[in-house]
């Protein structure tokens, strides 16, 4: 591992849930790390794969996409095709060695700011762990740590 | 439409090896229909190409264009403006055919992104299926409207065959036996008795053979 390394992550997050849960989390003063970037989106069935990979080009080292409870979507099933999405990311992610664990769907509702809080610190936490993007320049020159393939 | 599905990111990468800078060709036809090879799938590839470029320090540099069509000299040419000095290979996220017209009109080395599967339509959302196999000489006239060329699996014209199981062919139990399905409709149209007229034989000469066909329209020429 990386030492003082601090991955950046963005946070797909939808308006409808993920990204109240974000708000609710800040005023109940929760605290979360700061890696997380988020993004807002109209619906996690936005997400699309191009963007995912922008990011992963941009220098993220995680990326997770955060939508509504499984047939609680505000659109009926976006967060299920996101979650297809997700898991075609994965693959690509995998096939080009940059590997499909720094990419994720989670779930949640707008009520729950602390699940929030938790999801952000579970992948800060994963992310940490699998060690900076192969792509991240600024750590690129450190002693092996994670050439995934 | 062509249905077509993306090679391996590995095998292109592969392909492209020693080049510096590529111009990603995506098209605007039945790729795009088919989730191919369209504005969306040739970013993406770019993108997958590039990264995987910048791990092993001999970074990708990419300039992606999707024209209208590929298999038209017309859209082709659209593409002049691209094909600069600098650019090492031409990367063509088309049909077959699309890729054959770039490599006609330029000097370059290019390479085909897809495998061009058949010529099908869409089944449902995400899944396409064969439905002619371009015999040259249609008779869905005389089988119900199903192609037994290509949707029976020995593409017999007098089937069906001692296989056919329960509807189903014994090459899987998921594909239907298509001699099944030309009589069930036959029947169904009331013209079970044109399945017993006595058919000439297919004259294959008007499918694969003597090079490649060609459809001449002298009316429509302009010069
Ligand atoms: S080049 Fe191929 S994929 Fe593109 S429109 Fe023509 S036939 Fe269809
Ligand atoms: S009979 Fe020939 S042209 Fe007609 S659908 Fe079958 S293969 Fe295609």
């Amino acid at each position: 591992m990386v030492a003082d390394f601090e991955p950046k992550i963005v946070a797909f997050c939808c308006y409808y849930c993920a990204y109240s849960a974000a708000d609710l989390a800040g005023s109940l003063r929760l605290q979360y790390p700061s890696n997380i970037r988020l993004v807002e989106m109209p619906c996690s069935g936005k997400i699309d794969v191009r963007v995912i990979l922008e990011a992963f080009e941009g220098g993220a080292d995680g990326v997770y996409v955060a939508g509504c409870l499984e047939g609680d979507c505000h659109f009926l099933k976006g967060n299920i095709r996101a979650r297809k999405r997700i898991g075609y990311v994965k693959k690509l992610l995998d096939e080009i060695g940059i590997g499909g664990e720094r990419v994720e769907m989670f779930n949640l509702s707008a009520a729950m700011g602390p699940r929030f809080a938790e999801i952000a610190a579970e992948m800060t936490e994963r992310i940490r762990r699998l060690g900076p993007s192969p792509l991240n320049k600024a750590y690129k020159k450190e002693p092996a740590s994670s050439t995934a393939g | 439409m062509i249905i077509a599905e993306g090679k391996p990111i590995a095998e292109v990468a592969e392909l492209i090896k020693d080049a510096k800078k590529v111009l990603m060709v995506g098209c605007g036809g039945c790729v795009t229909v088919c989730l191919a090879g369209g504005e969306k799938e040739t970013g993406i590839l770019a993108s997958a190409l590039r990264m995987l470029r910048q791990q092993q320090d001999n970074p990708l540099e990419t300039v992606e264009v999707t024209l209208t069509r590929q298999c038209d000299p017309e859209y082709v040419e659209m593409l002049d403006k691209y094909v600069t000095d600098d650019i090492d290979c031409i990367v063509s996220l088309a049909c077959g055919v699309g890729v054959q017209f770039l490599a006609e009109r330029y000097p370059k080395w290019v390479v085909p992104a897809l495998n061009t599967k058949f010529a099908g339509g869409t089944v449902k959302h995400g899944q396409w299926e064969e439905r002619c196999g371009l015999c040259g000489e249609c008779i869905l006239y005389r089988t119900g409207g199903i192609c037994p060329i290509i949707r029976c699996s020995k593409s017999i014209l007098n089937g069906p065959c001692g296989g056919s199981q329960n509807g189903k062919c014994e090459v899987s139990p998921e594909t239907d036996c298509a001699w099944q399905l030309i009589y069930d409709r036959m029947q169904a149209l009331g013209k079970l008795d044109m399945l017993l007229e006595i058919q000439p034989v297919k004259d294959w000469s008007k499918a694969r053979d003597g090079g490649p066909r060609r459809v001449v329209r002298e009316d429509v020429m302009i010069s």
